[in-house]
């Protein structure tokens, strides 16, 4: 059972990626860091196989959307757990609205196949290289994407229902 | 199958069945469906199909106060509602930073390990059930009314219990539910043996679930396995230890562990867990530290009636936090208990306003379930709904 600081798993990232990471900051007692989407696939096997890393545990994958950050609306959000050391990381990757394509992590972790698809079908970011990239919860039919802001919670011409009084 | 009236009778014996087992086939144990590939008797493919009872609860949680995230919570894994609330309640407690007496620590693991027993009771009978044992299944289910009996002395509430509160909980433990909780403390454990004694060395029931539907622990961790499943395969990895929430370093439990990862080992796992629960209440029971059952957190806990009529700051904090207006850190939180099937977590994004930003579940099961055609690949139909009983898949923690 070892143990590791943030400062190590930096120091890992960016000496076999150097220009990969974006930004780091500790919030809650995990450590969130921002990697450039481009290389995900990559960093991901690299953090996996890494001998002092071993992050082998794919805890959550799930998206967000940030309507306001230009260039990097959509994001997925994972969640690795080193077992080995019990250590949790939170991983962000952004990419833009226009064109929310990511690579699949799937080869990896076979847990992230129904969470990719979860994650296209609510934000409708393509993972490059799923196997079976189809919505998963919402019917095929469906033409938006429901978790993004943009798309109302309740039909907005509803007249016997005002909500501004909440708030929102 | 191309129904083809011109192919020989030698072509259609090679050819597959396709067979539906679902959406509301009594053996799954929910609504979803299963499109299994048949050889014969052989499964040799299966494609399952979710979100049947898709309810958007994210999104519906972008739209709502905090406190109002709770009920939602408990239509996830419905089988344990009470583990889902706390943890919902400690994820708010974290984003807040609030601490939380210990006594409030001890009544929930208290509430926690009840719903943890009558979860695994659920699995474990209808694994019975499905093996066509439903004797165990008619002896535990009285018990489980039992717990049902004791939330409902808590908290009001059996099935979708909304049970404590952000910052505590609702009101302090009766004495109806202290005698409660003794009565089934006594009585379960006979009951429980005689369960046991039903299944767990019974020639047929173990011809039906040893090797059945197996999985390697290399693989259970690849597929994002958490809780008694992956603990059947021999990792003893359990959130409650690994990284220890509401006081749970102060009991003294044991973490079972199978070998083969396969139905019976998810068997024997889940019966252990059981009498290590129990432990955990006799142990939480007895050492229930005096003190308050909530925490100082003026905007987020109810103050009592009577002082709302009676005291205008209690009216005041009453209206804030029913219309929601409690002011919350900005920040981002993934906090995760476990849950009756798994590790269940919480991220939550708070850009400071009345509602998540965004708030994600990690639902166990959704998770899991993706390994069950790996896991049923080459076996008979009827090992194949076994196994599926024995992995606790809960739809309404599936869909969300």
């Amino acid at each position: 059972m070892g143990s590791l600081s943030n400062q190590e798993i930096i120091n890992h990232i960016q000496e076999a990626f150097p220009n990969l990471l974006v930004s780091s900051q500790e919030s809650y007692g995990m450590m969130t860091i921002e990697v450039q989407a481009n290389q995900v696939k990559n960093l991901f096997q690299f953090l996996y196989s890494n001998p002092a890393l071993q992050f082998q545990f794919l805890t959550d994958l799930c998206g967000i959307h940030f309507p306001d950050q230009s260039g990097k609306e959509l994001g997925v959000v994972y969640h690795l757990h080193s077992l080995v050391n019990n250590y949790r990381i939170r991983i962000k990757a952004f990419v833009p609205k226009s064109n929310p394509q990511i690579e699949s992590v799937c080869s990896i972790f076979k847990s992230a196949n129904w969470q990719e698809r979860e994650t296209f079908d609510f934000y409708g970011i393509e993972f490059l290289g799923h196997p079976n990239l189809k919505r998963i919860l919402n019917v095929d039919e469906m033409n938006y994407f429901p978790l993004r802001k943009e798309y109302p919670l309740e039909d907005q011409h509803r007249t016997d229902k005002n909500d501004s009084y909440f708030g929102r | 199958m191309e129904n083809n009236l011109n192919t020989t009778f030698e072509e259609q014996s090679k050819a597959y069945t396709t067979l539906n087992l679902g959406p509301t086939h009594p053996a799954t144990h929910g609504i979803f469906q299963n499109i299994l590939t048949m050889d014969g008797e052989i499964i040799v493919d299966s494609e399952q199909t979710v979100g049947y009872i898709h309810r958007a609860f994210e999104k519906i949680a972008e739209h709502r106060p905090f406190y109002q995230v709770t009920p939602l919570t408990d239509r996830l894994n419905y089988c344990s509602s009470p583990i889902n609330n706390m943890g919902w309640h400690m994820t708010m407690e974290k984003l807040l930073g609030v601490t939380v007496p210990k006594r409030v620590d001890y009544m929930r693991v208290i509430v926690m390990e009840l719903a943890r027993i009558a979860d695994h009771l659920v699995c474990n009978s209808v694994i019975g059930v499905d093996t066509g044992a439903l004797t165990g299944f008619t002896y535990v289910f009285q018990w489980r009314e039992k717990i049902y009996d004791i939330y409902e002395e808590i908290c009001g509430a059996r099935l979708t219990t909304n049970i404590g509160r952000i910052g505590g909980m609702e009101r302090d433990f009766s004495k109806e539910v202290i005698l409660k909780i003794e009565d089934f403390l006594a009585g379960f454990p006979k009951v429980f043996d005689e369960f046991c004694s039903l299944l767990e060395r019974n020639r047929i029931f173990m011809d039906r679930t040893i090797g059945t539907g197996p999985i390697t622990a290399e693989k259970a961790l690849n597929y994002g396995f958490t809780g008694p499943n992956l603990r059947a395969t021999g990792v003893d990895y359990d959130v409650r230890v690994m990284n220890p929430y509401s006081s749970y370093g102060d009991f003294d439990f044991t973490i079972p562990v199978g070998i083969n990862g396969d139905t019976y080992d998810r068997f024997m796992v889940r019966q252990e867990e059981i009498r290590e629960s129990l432990k955990i209440i006799r142990q939480a029971l007895n050492n229930l530290p005096e003190g308050k059952y909530f925490a100082e957190v003026p905007s987020f806990y109810l103050p009592p009636k009577e002082e709302v009529y009676h005291n205008m700051e209690a009216l005041i904090w009453h209206f804030k936090i029913v219309m929601g207006e409690a002011d919350v850190p900005v920040g981002e939180i993934y906090h995760s208990v476990e849950g009756g099937n798994g590790e269940l977590g919480y991220y939550l994004v708070s850009d400071g306003g009345r509602a998540a930003y965004r708030l994600h579940f990690r639902r166990p099961c959704f998770i899991y379930y993706q390994a069950f055609p790996d896991m049923v690949k080459g076996s008979t139909l009827s090992d194949a709904i076994v196994a599926m009983s024995s992995m606790n898949v809960i739809a309404g923690e599936l869909d969300a």
